[in-house]
């Protein structure tokens, strides 16, 4: 099931997603300014132009569905374990929050009971698991039910014998779970080891942000690494960076570019020509599978 | 035996006065007074250590005399030799690794490394590594595959250092590979925390068949004091920061990430470096004979489990549109 998008006039944002056909209801009259450039844009433009601003190239962010929407062939979409949330194993209140109202706040507000969706789909008919994450939901971090559910996407592509793609956008682990945020590193980490030894591609796409234990873990695990353009791509993150070493950070380091110049990731790849490169990815990946029986049944 | 932390001012105060009675004349009676005096300071630290909060705790794990993976490594190995370098661009200080002999078995050791001084600790980068750091670790692992030799791995340590040097040498990619690397590996590995847990910086040596903790060390996602300022708004929340989030081993052992506590003597490891390293030995050894004992395929699949089963999540009904 493909979701609805529609947007309401007035709110610039997305307000509601049913699970019904794809079809997108956009009033006109809405403007965007670019936080980039400070130029001005109809919202209609800027949906039909991915979200990148024309005059600059700035990429905003996207929603979880938004991305999926623009990736895969139409209607292909098949989302699983929507209902996945987190059970607060702390009971976690802190001075000025309670986890599990601030949980239920934005599961309203966000209308995802968690920061991440997961399915499967086709993108120019060849299928593939994903996991696309949404920085909306508390800031993208990663707790026990996101951990959960990317390791379902990725043991998804082991079960169906399909290559993985996890697109990342995470401000770090989720504090609110304490140990078992961390863990969700080594089990997804663990996941995708396996997928591995399935000889099974993980195409890992960096977006603004990623960060922190997303980053120290699934996310630098990708067989390819893409990433989109200025995205902020570390693992301390510059105010930490800046404070431990008393220094001002350029204006561009720790972004995609910074992380392909240092030999870091494969590609720093546009919105436009995202979907084009997965798809020569896993046309390639299909293309290989004759081989791949062949030596494969040898070396047992 | 010293007592500096805050909450142990009682007992330092009992520890002068025994000091005081040991210097006068030493005639019947008041030996007796003395060996009361002890046996009660003795029997006090023993219950408050039984006590300690998450936050006390914290104040243990970092204490400056706390031994290190160093000490530990001399005390309980007939032999260690230390092997360097990550074969491609450095070797950390940070992390020490080494073949060493335990009992009659040939380890892999490998763990973060403070110090003890002011000049040891900056020699240590404090015990943060960088990606050589995890490099080297990952080298060394895999060579312990290629020889079938366990893998003891003790964690001490703030956290990955957060330089931006680290950042253009991957030291996220350097923890990644870490994590993916140990969780297929083909030897059993035995993680113990001994001091400090640092996030994603401890967790690089911590993917293992058994995770143990020294019973008063403590594991974090984050440290409290940056817990504190984000989710408090305030560093100076970090002793509730830390008393929240269950860091101290003995609360991660009710969870059941934890698989069991190493005891360490009466007043904290530091007070008695010696007996804390032997106590050390006896639960790696007895946990080393435990794994040896499986086929290399059971192990795997149930380091796997072990990892694929923390965390509990929920079911909800379907998110209603507003």
């Amino acid at each position: 099931m493909v979701p609805t998008i529609t947007t309401v006039a007035g709110s610039g944002e997305i307000a509601s997603v049913e699970m019904e056909r794809a079809q997108i209801i956009i009033p006109s009259n809405i403007a965007v300014k670019c936080p980039q450039c400070k130029e001005i844009m109809y919202e209609r433009d800027h949906q039909r132009n991915l979200k990148v601003c024309p005059h600059c190239g700035y990429h905003f962010k996207l929603s979880a569905y938004e991305r999926i929407e623009m990736l895969v062939d139409a209607g292909s979409f098949v989302e699983v374990d929507h209902d996945i949330a987190s059970a607060d194993p702390l009971q976690f209140v802190s001075q000025s929050q309670i986890y599990a109202e601030k949980l239920a706040k934005e599961q309203q507000k966000v209308q995802l009971n968690e920061g991440v969706v997961i399915g499967h789909a086709a993108i120019d008919t060849f299928p593939l698991a994903l996991a696309v994450m949404d920085f909306r939901f508390i800031g993208g971090s990663m707790g026990a039910a996101v951990g959960e559910k990317i390791t379902r996407a990725i043991e998804l592509g082991i079960e169906m014998h399909i290559p993985v793609f996890i697109s990342s956008a995470s401000g770090g682990a989720r504090m609110q779970e304490g140990l078992f945020s961390l863990m969700q590193m080594a089990k997804t980490s663990a996941a995708l080891a396996k997928l591995g030894e399935a000889r099974l591609p993980f195409f890992s796409l960096l977006t603004d942000p990623t960060t922190g234990g997303v980053t120290a873990s699934f996310a630098m695990l990708g067989d390819v690494i893409l990433a989109e353009p200025g995205a902020l791509v570390c693992f301390a993150g510059p105010r930490v960076i800046e404070q431990f070493m008393h220094i001002q950070l350029p204006k561009d380091a720790v972004t995609a570019e910074f992380a392909y110049q240092h030999g870091l990731i494969d590609a720093v790849v546009s919105r436009h020509e995202l979907r084009q490169t997965l798809a020569r990815l896993l046309c390639m990946s299909v293309q290989a599978e004759p081989w791949q029986q062949t030596y494969g049944a040898a070396q047992q | 035996m010293h007592y500096d932390l805050d909450f142990e001012q009682e007992l330092a105060a009992d520890a002068e006065k025994i000091r005081e009675l040991q210097q006068e004349c030493h005639d019947e009676a008041t030996q007796q007074r003395l060996d009361r005096a002890i046996s009660a300071l003795h029997a006090r630290t023993k219950e408050i250590y039984a006590h300690l909060t998450s936050w006390q705790t914290v104040q243990v794990a970092r204490h400056k005399d706390r031994p290190t993976t160093i000490d530990y490594l001399q005390a309980i190995c007939d032999d260690f030799m230390e092997l360097h370098g990550d074969r491609a661009f450095a070797d950390d200080h940070a992390i020490v690794g080494g073949l060493g002999t335990l009992a009659d078995n040939t380890v892999m050791f490998i763990g973060q490394q403070k110090g003890h001084d002011m000049q040891e600790l900056r020699y240590r980068n404090f015990g943060m590594p960088h990606p050589e750091g995890y490099r080297k670790a990952y080298r060394l692992m895999s060579m312990a595959e290629k020889f079938h030799l366990p893998v003891i791995c003790l964690i001490d340590t703030p956290g990955a250092f957060p330089g931006l040097e680290d950042e253009e040498h991957g030291q996220s990619g350097a923890i990644a590979a870490n994590l993916l690397l140990m969780s297929r590996l083909r030897v059993p590995i035995i993680s113990v925390v001994i001091g400090e847990g640092g996030s994603g910086g401890a967790l690089a040596l911590s993917v293992a068949d058994r995770l143990l903790m020294l019973e008063n060390s403590v594991y974090t996602v984050a440290a409290p004091e940056a817990a504190a300022s984000i989710l408090w708004r305030d560093k100076a929340f970090a002793s509730e920061a830390a008393n929240t989030m269950r860091i101290s081993a003995r609360e991660l052992l009710a969870t059941g990430i934890i698989d069991e506590l190493v005891p360490e003597p009466v007043g904290g490891a530091h007070h008695s470096p010696h007996l804390a390293a032997g106590y050390l030995k006896e639960k790696l050894l007895a946990h080393l004979d435990e794994l040896e004992r499986c086929t290399i395929d059971e192990l795997i699949e149930r380091r796997y489990q072990k990892y694929r089963s923390i965390g509990a999540f929920t079911r909800v009904a379907v998110a209603t549109t507003s």
